[in-house]
């Protein structure tokens, strides 16, 4: 088996505070291959985006913060680089898109300066006409046929669904190896979330970007990954490729998960059990014994 | 005859902004059985809300009228007509005073109401927060000291509190976690028939509504495109913009993804 791009063992996280301190990951272990797409799907506070956030280096200068365990990106260890190695990876081979893309851009400048940002972090000397002629390039792909009146609007004279096709141009722009995707399109109306992730899968394909997304949403998520991993307070809960999991869910929290969604063909609103002792049994992996590491 | 606890006739709502009118609503009608629920479909800037703050009384339509209860709604509402048609919202930390106790909160509707007697009203509130599955300790809590789910609780509680008839929900579960929705839902369409309430369903999500609703209403800019029985709707959709919102929305089980491609491969024959 060919190395993971990223590589996740026994990741830990603690915030220290004044009560002392607050363990949010308990060990998890998580790897992506290039070119794969990967869920990361759970609630709110079960860890989700703190483990983006650490794969972009983040949360590693944070003062209150207790890391363990490793993060390795293509063979390298995210710990022992210096902050301005970790800093260089962002935005060139590691990229982000996040939930809400309205408030992620700034507002006060041009959709076209903020392209041209973004491509001076691959290459320093690119010059403003070339960036606003590759950005056009670029946002075609995202299917926006206007790229002139888009790269001359702020932000906040774009709709949201338009300000999301720029984000994820954004974030493909300098064609970086891995794309972290924090529930994306999760603010949007669902024919534009629909389109938006559409519009992402066939982008990822082309450029073979490998993809780790996080969602809380599991139909988003049978919809977009090749594989999932399921996490409940920062433990990782069940894990296995996209339809072995959904077929045959076996982890009591993914079972609650599952049956809570409401469905598109009727039966009522389910009876969820409030007994969540169960949802600390071990983890139930579909590929062990597979010659994973 | 019909039932119709509320009934919207040929409402249009237009507004001004910056010189150019735009209408919100055009020519909506639309009549809500006492004790049913309806729910409102629609994409963002399609009119849901427009209606709904029409309904609650927050800006009068710009023509046409709301009838309650056989009763015309007037542009400025009696306090009776404000006690019988109540709000849950979408984010119950900004519909909840933060400064005031959970316990606060639901006996102010109470106060301002004139429900119940002085004395009575402490163990009133306890008993709203245990019909919402609450613990009554929770009465000296913060808004800010509860979870999402136990927040919206409260905000369902105040509703109750007013001794409502109709209840209009907007996007009352979308900021919930699906454990916590579910949990939610089950409680409001156990309400519904204790307490003889009638709601308003307002939302973006299908599947929500597919499994909570009586009748759906799907709005289009402003415009109702279409309208039936939920279950006729969901098997049958006629009109190609409720076709196209069911078959958009991400779906977990094989029997809805056949759902969907039924849809689908009607819209290419």
């Amino acid at each position: 088996m060919s190395r993971p791009l990223l590589d996740i063992r026994d990741l830990t996280l603690g915030f220290k505070g004044w009560t002392g301190l607050t363990e949010v990951l308990h060990g998890i272990s998580l790897n992506i291959q290039p070119g794969e797409r990967v869920a990361l799907v759970g609630e709110s506070g079960s860890g989700k985006s703190v483990t983006a956030r650490i794969v972009l280096g983040m949360l590693q200068s944070l003062r209150s913060a207790r890391i363990g365990g490793t993060v390795e990106f293509d063979g390298r260890n995210l710990a022992q680089m210096s902050r301005a190695e970790r800093q260089q990876l962002r935005g060139t081979r590691i990229s982000m898109i996040f939930q809400d893309p309205t408030s992620s851009l700034n507002p006060v400048y041009r959709i076209g300066t903020q392209f041209h940002e973004v491509l001076k972090r691959e290459v320093p000397g690119f010059s403003y006409q070339e960036a606003m002629n590759r950005a056009a390039e670029i946002l075609r792909e995202v299917s926006i046929v206007d790229a002139e009146r888009v790269l001359n609007s702020y932000p906040f004279q774009l709709s949201g669904g338009m300000n999301q096709r720029v984000m994820i141009a954004m974030a493909l722009a300098n064609e970086p190896d891995l794309l972290l995707a924090d529930e994306p399109g999760t603010a949007l109306d669902v024919t534009v979330q629909a389109q938006t992730l559409d519009l992402m899968r066939r982008l990822v394909e082309q450029h073979n970007t490998a993809v780790l997304f996080i969602s809380h949403n599991l139909g988003v998520v049978r919809e977009f990954a090749d594989r999932v991993y399921v996490i409940y307070k920062g433990r990782i809960v069940e894990h296995g490729p996209t339809t072995a999991l959904f077929d045959d869910p076996r982890h009591p929290y993914t079972r609650a998960l599952m049956t809570a969604v409401p469905r598109l063909t009727g039966g009522g609103v389910p009876d969820i059990d409030d007994d969540a002792s169960a949802f600390s049994a071990p983890l139930v992996d579909h590929l062990a014994g597979e010659g994973r590491p | 005859m019909n039932d119709a606890l509320i009934s919207i006739r040929k409402v249009s709502k237009t507004f001004d902004a910056g010189g150019h009118a735009v209408k919100a609503l055009d020519n909506v009608s639309l009549d809500v059985e006492r004790g049913s629920c309806l729910a409102i479909v629609g994409e963002s800037g399609s009119g849901k809300s427009t209606l709904a703050n029409i309904v609650l009384g927050i800006y009068p339509p710009s023509s046409g009228e709301v009838m309650f209860d056989g009763e015309p709604l007037p542009a400025r509402r009696t306090k009776l007509n404000r006690r019988q048609i109540q709000l849950v919202q979408q984010n119950p930390l900004s519909s909840l005073n933060p400064k005031r106790s959970i316990g606060a909160s639901l006996r102010l509707a109470l106060d301002v109401h004139g429900i119940g007697e002085r004395a009575e009203r402490k163990d009133m509130v306890r008993a709203l927060l245990e019909e919402v599955d609450l613990p009554p300790e929770f009465a000296s809590r913060a808004p800010a000291a509860l979870s999402g789910g136990q927040r919206q609780r409260v905000a369902i509680a105040r509703a109750l509190a007013c001794q409502s008839e109709l209840v209009v929900l907007d996007e009352p579960t979308s900021a919930l976690d699906v454990l916590v929705q579910a949990r939610v839902l089950k409680l409001l369409s156990e309400l519904r028939p204790k307490r003889k309430l009638t709601y308003i369903f307002i939302t973006h999500d299908l599947a929500v509504v597919r499994n909570i609703a009586d009748r759906v209403a799907v709005f289009e800019k402003g415009r109702i495109v279409e309208t039936g029985p939920t279950r006729r709707l969901f098997e049958k959709p006629e009109h190609p913009y409720t076709r196209g919102l069911i078959g958009a929305v991400p779906v977990i089980t094989r029997e809805e993804l056949a759902l969907r491609a039924s849809l689908s491969t009607e819209e290419n024959t």
